[in-house]
């Protein structure tokens, strides 16, 4: 750093910044993206390993045998089910009695913001079912829960045969050290947040609850469950949870162990760079794939196995899936600490291949620096420009379109939920549909937002003004972005693919409509759109434009319910963070 | 000393009643007990209880009991019973829960928080935290009955043991005045084993028990030495109409007593009954269900309570005991005893109790804070329970972070927080049927308030798991050095860059060379530098 206080050296540095700077902005950026794409690549994904000791050989004998009862009881639940057209609380409470359980019921009720379309729900009240087996000679200070989610339609009620047959084979076992919670919800991932605040005894999302009546101390994992045909072609394995978390690596190791050992099929969707790229966008996200995401929030380790019966010849039973579930649970019973060995960080080419953070991190920190590089050069150059003249009097500029772009901010989060009464009052239009269409109306009203300030703007230093602004944009932008790749890397990464070169770019002089056009298509929104139609060209099911439109429209409507509902950050942070900070290089841009 | 103690009543309990039997103490006196209890839910409770009275004079200071190979050891002093148990003492639990309102506790965890933990925190400075001062006793090498021969100790087979759903074992010692006066005093020692058979597990979903079915073994004979031995079983019928248990071969005598505060019915076998065993070489006493219970929720005590710890992350937590009175329409009065460890910061102010949606004032508070390293926090609380309500304790804490030699080997398993003792007066069972006021006297109504209407009961809940934030022991050195020289190194000069201001200074006379270069330039007629 010697190099920096010699004076001489300092400015030799400084000009090869400048002078270098747009070689090396592309250099950089180039670097982070090919570092993404190299990580498939064998030298930077390594294979998994188990890390924890105690689960580290697969040597127990698996006895599940009772495929002919799960059948058997996911035909009564679904006969139950359908009779009653609600979750058969009375007959689930019957049947985990009768197989020894202690069995507990709690009730819920949620008022959504505004009416979900997609799963067709407003007012939900519902049902939790739970049974516990109670570990013999223990004290109940841990649990482990297998769960399973049920939604308004009738599917998974093979989950809920096989999820009955375990318990009444796992009863009979004098093993267990850990009690094992057997937890059937209804509304899927609401019934699974409403029974885990109430088992926490916390309130994050407003919900209302019956207090639990039975407990079984700390949970130490948990596996969700989701099956709808009586014979499987494999199994997938959904880790991305609440706002990127991911479960503790050696928890995927388990069930990838029990996989190779019963010969069972286990997949992540797609191939080398495709799994990748859908873990990304999994990730970014942030919602829950699976009601396991929501355990994670607890620090409770957790995912799902979603059953796939394609058209591929060889299937297996439930035997198979409730042998491997069986083991997993046998393995996770041995556990002395919290799983905690392995990486809670890391991405996924493949179920048998990770990539861990010291590796993946270096392709944002790239992104990054270009923005670094970029805030370098002009502050060197206000800092040239500034030697020459005198303070010229009046507010330097940069500080006056920062209040309204983050009042901008603030009003897309606050209004379209808080108005959508007044938007149907006075447009013909439903709840949900008003809450998009003012989101998307708070949106482009900002666009304008440059011709409003411009008339409070001194015009009397007309390049600095524009250029100190873009220095405390570009550094803003760098500091969220850096904050989000730390917690959510996905995330990070896809808004700094988008975000930085345009940000970059921006500047009042030049190709005016150009550079606007390109801000605008990587705005975060036009990024959140582009997304939808990678998602679906790499599930190999690619979108027309009036459908991505569509699916964009109630990805909003998702993004928001699931903030309200399930504490979701995607939307605080983009209304809050990312969109006025857009909003200020949209400001650059105009700056006359 | 602390630590010897669970250890050498272990030693006691796996010699102990078959010492008895082989020994011959001088003036000893040896009873022993089987009350078996079939529960409404199908599983079948069986508690031994061995008493052995001791005639000899023991030293004041520190009492050593000799017991054949066996020894225990008591720090308290002579006139101070000693009682230790591997789940909360018995005389709180005569009967052997298999109901979720009461909790059984690990051997390891109760020997830590009856013994080991509780006096850890007291104890002096030098003393690590952590259960790794504790000795953990491996749960297999509990019981082993390689000894036992005669009596009921013969029921005892390891491998029957451990197919059950709880299990308690209990060894209490206290002096019992020898005469009226008590010029002298003698030495009883009370062992006792609970255990419950699971429907489920041992009687494979049946629910008629036999005492080979339990213990795969049959009682073949009376302890030679002891003065007393007798199976009860518990015979109480449960509903008005008619007998629901039966119970072969039927029984010479009963004998009825109120036992928490319900009446029950108990057959008795006794061993010394010479017809008893001499008729068929040995005794199985079998018991058939005439109508076998329903799968249905067992019935609820009267007191029952709850306690979890609740919050997310690892900043803060809330400890909540739930204490319900089923009661209704009596409220009774509950002392609730809190013992919290000292890394778990309490905020007192944060207590509340709320009952029925109300607050609820204790009538009496003691609280005793904690100190670092040196006593856990203590709240005792007096709490009146409104009838048929649940009542809501809680607190606040927040989570401390240990010096890092602190942390037990296992610091991701959690620490432990011990149980809350609850000690209540209960209204009895008895005083609440209206049925039974119909049978009684007449006269009964002029004393409504009789000796049996309330029965003492002391309540354990569930001890605690709570992680405290925990540091990555795997890599400490590389990680800490690393970052602390980078952050030093790139702070340290960047702080420079930003704080210093930098002049370019043209030297005015230059170094010694150019001014000798200089010279030379001059005395050639060259323009110097």
């Amino acid at each position: 750093m010697g190099l920096l206080s010699d004076p001489v050296r300092r400015r030799a540095l400084a000009r090869l910044v400048l002078r270098l700077n747009a070689p090396l902005c592309v250099l950089s950026y180039v670097a982070g993206i090919a570092w993404f794409l190299a990580l498939v690549f064998p030298p930077l994904t390594q294979r998994t390993y188990m890390s924890e000791n105690a689960m580290g050989s697969t040597m127990v004998e698996e006895q599940f045998a009772g495929g002919d009862r799960a059948r058997a009881f996911a035909r009564d639940f679904a006969a139950h089910r359908k009779k009653s057209g609600a979750l058969p609380v009375a007959w689930l409470e019957r049947t985990m009695r009768s197989v020894g359980l202690e069995v507990y019921t709690q009730s819920f009720s949620r008022k959504l913001p505004f009416p979900d379309e997609t799963h067709e729900r407003y007012m939900v009240s519902g049902t939790n079912v739970y049974g516990i087996l109670r570990a013999p000679r223990a004290a109940s200070t841990e649990s482990l829960v297998l769960t399973v989610p049920c939604g308004s339609d009738s599917t998974n009620s093979q989950a809920v045969g096989l999820l009955l047959a375990l318990a009444a084979h796992f009863r009979g076992q004098i093993y267990w050290a850990k009690d094992i919670v057997f937890l059937v919800t209804e509304h899927d991932l609401l019934g699974t947040e409403a029974w885990l605040e109430a088992y926490h005894d916390v309130n994050v999302t407003g919900m209302q609850s019956s207090p639990l009546q039975g407990r079984a101390g700390a949970i130490q994992a948990a596996v969700a469950l989701e099956l709808s045909s009586d014979v499987v072609t494999s199994l997938d394995v959904a880790v991305e949870g609440l706002n990127g978390q991911l479960p503790n690596l050696d928890l995927l190791n388990l069930f990838q162990t029990f996989c190779q050992k019963g010969g069972l099929l286990c997949t992540l969707q797609g191939k080398g760079l495709q799994t990748l790229l859908l873990m990304v966008l999994r990730q970014a996200s942030g919602r829950p794939h699976g009601s396991h995401g929501l355990f994670l929030r607890y620090r409770v380790e957790a995912l799902t196995l979603r059953g796939i019966n394609s058209f591929r010849q060889y299937k297996y039973d439930l035997v198979a899936v409730g042998k491997a579930l069986e083991g997993m649970f046998r393995k996770l019973n041995h556990l002395l600490e919290r799983l905690h060995q392995s990486f809670f960080l890391y991405l996924l080419p493949g179920l048998s291949r990770f990539v861990s953070i010291g590796l993946y991190m270096p392709a944002v920190g790239f992104l990054l620096l270009v923005l670094g590089l970029k805030a370098l050069e002009l502050w060197m150059q206000l800092h040239e420009a500034g030697m020459g003249l005198e303070e010229p009097g009046g507010a330097p500029g940069p500080s006056v379109p920062l209040p309204p772009s983050q009042a901008m901010g603030l009003a897309l989060y606050v209004l379209p939920v808080l108005g959508q009464h007044v938007a149907t009052q006075h447009f013909p239009v439903a709840e949900a549909e008003a809450v998009v269409l003012t989101l998307l109306a708070i949106y482009a009203a900002g666009l304008a937002l440059p011709h409003n300030t411009h008339r409070v703007v001194s015009t009397q230093a007309p390049d600095r003004g524009w250029m100190a602004l873009k220095l405390v944009a570009l550094i803003y932008l760098a500091l969220q972005l850096g904050c989000i790749a730390l917690t959510n890397f996905s995330l990070g990464f896809l808004l700094a693919t988008t975000m930085v070169p345009t940000a970059a770019l921006a500047k009042p002089h030049g190709p005016r409509t150009l550079y606007a056009a390109l801000l605008v298509l990587t705005s975060p929104a036009a990024t959140l759109l582009g997304s939808l139609f990678l998602w679906r060209e790499l599930q190999e099911a690619p979108l027309s434009l009036a459908e991505g439109w569509q699916l964009f429209l109630a990805a909003l409507a998702q993004g928001v319910l699931e903030h309200h509902t399930y504490g979701a950050l995607l939307f605080p942070l983009l209304s809050l963070g990312l969109y006025p900070c857009w909003l200020l290089f949209w400001n650059v841009l105009f700056w006359k | 000393m602390a630590a010897a103690m669970p250890l050498a009543l272990l030693v006691l309990l796996l010699l102990g009643p078959g010492g008895w039997c082989l020994a011959e103490p001088p003036r000893d006196s040896l009873r022993e007990e089987l009350v078996i209890t079939p529960l409404p839910s199908g599983d079948v409770a069986a508690t031994f209880q061995f008493r052995t009275r001791w005639d000899s004079e023991l030293q004041r200071e520190g009492v050593w009991i000799n017991l054949g190979r066996s020894s225990v050891m008591s720090s308290q002093g002579s006139s101070a019973p000693l009682s230790t148990s591997s789940t909360p003492p018995t005389q709180s639990l005569p009967l052997p829960p298999s109901n979720p309102w009461v909790w059984p506790m690990t051997l390891t965890t109760t020997f830590c928080a009856m013994l080991c933990c509780r006096g850890r925190w007291s104890a002096p400075k030098t003393s690590p935290p952590g259960r790794s001062s504790c000795p953990v006793v491996p749960r297999a090498s509990l019981i082993s009955f390689h000894l036992l021969q005669a009596g009921l100790s013969v029921l005892l087979k390891a491998d029957r043991l451990f197919h059950t759903s709880y299990h308690s074992q209990a060894v209490h010692i206290r002096p019992v005045c020898r005469n009226a006066r008590c010029t002298s005093i003698s030495w009883e020692l009370r062992q006792t084993l609970s255990v419950v058979f699971d429907a489920f597990i041992t009687g494979q979903g049946k629910k008629d028990w036999s005492l080979f079915r339990m213990f795969s073994r049959t009682l073949t004979e009376p302890c030679p030495l002891a003065s007393e031995s007798r199976v009860y079983v518990d015979i109480t019928t449960y509903n008005q109409d008619n007998e629901t248990l039966e119970v072969h071969p039927p029984p010479t005598t009963t004998y009825q007593d109120v036992i928490l505060g319900t009446r029950k019915t108990y057959a008795i076998y006794d061993l010394l009954d010479t017809a008893m065993i001499n008729n068929s070489r040995n005794l199985n006493i079998q018991l058939k269900w005439k109508r076998p219970p329903e799968n249905e929720a067992p019935p609820v005590p009267f007191l029952h309570a709850q306690r979890y710890v609740s919050g997310y992350g690892l900043q803060k937590g809330e400890l909540s005991t739930l204490l319900y009175n089923t009661h209704p329409y009596r409220a009774f009065p509950v002392l609730l005893l809190d013992t919290v460890p000292w890394y778990l910061r309490l905020y007192v102010h944060t207590l509340t109790i709320t009952s029925k949606g109300k607050e609820n004032k204790p009538s009496y508070i003691h609280y005793q804070p904690a100190q670092d390293r040196l006593q856990p926090h203590l709240l005792e609380m007096l709490i009146q329970l409104p009838a048929n309500s649940v009542t809501k304790v809680s607190i606040q804490f927040e989570r401390a972070l240990l010096k890092w030699t602190e942390y037990t080997p296992d610091p991701n398993h959690g620490f432990y927080v011990s149980p809350s003792v609850l000690s209540a007066l209960v209204p009895s069972m008895v005083a609440a049927k209206p049925v039974d006021w119909e049978e009684s006297p007449l006269f009964n109504s002029l004393f409504p308030v009789s000796d049996g209407s309330n029965y003492f009961v002391r309540l354990y809940t569930e001890p605690l798991l709570v992680n405290l934030p925990t540091p990555d022991f795997s890599m400490p050195y590389n990680v800490i050095c690393l970052t602390c020289t980078v952050v030093a190194v790139c702070y340290g000069s960047f702080y420079n860059l930003l704080t210093r201001t930098f002049h370019i200074e043209e030297p005015r006379t230059g170094g010694l060379a150019k001014r000798l270069a200089n010279l030379i330039r001059r005395a050639r007629g060259v323009p110097p530098l």
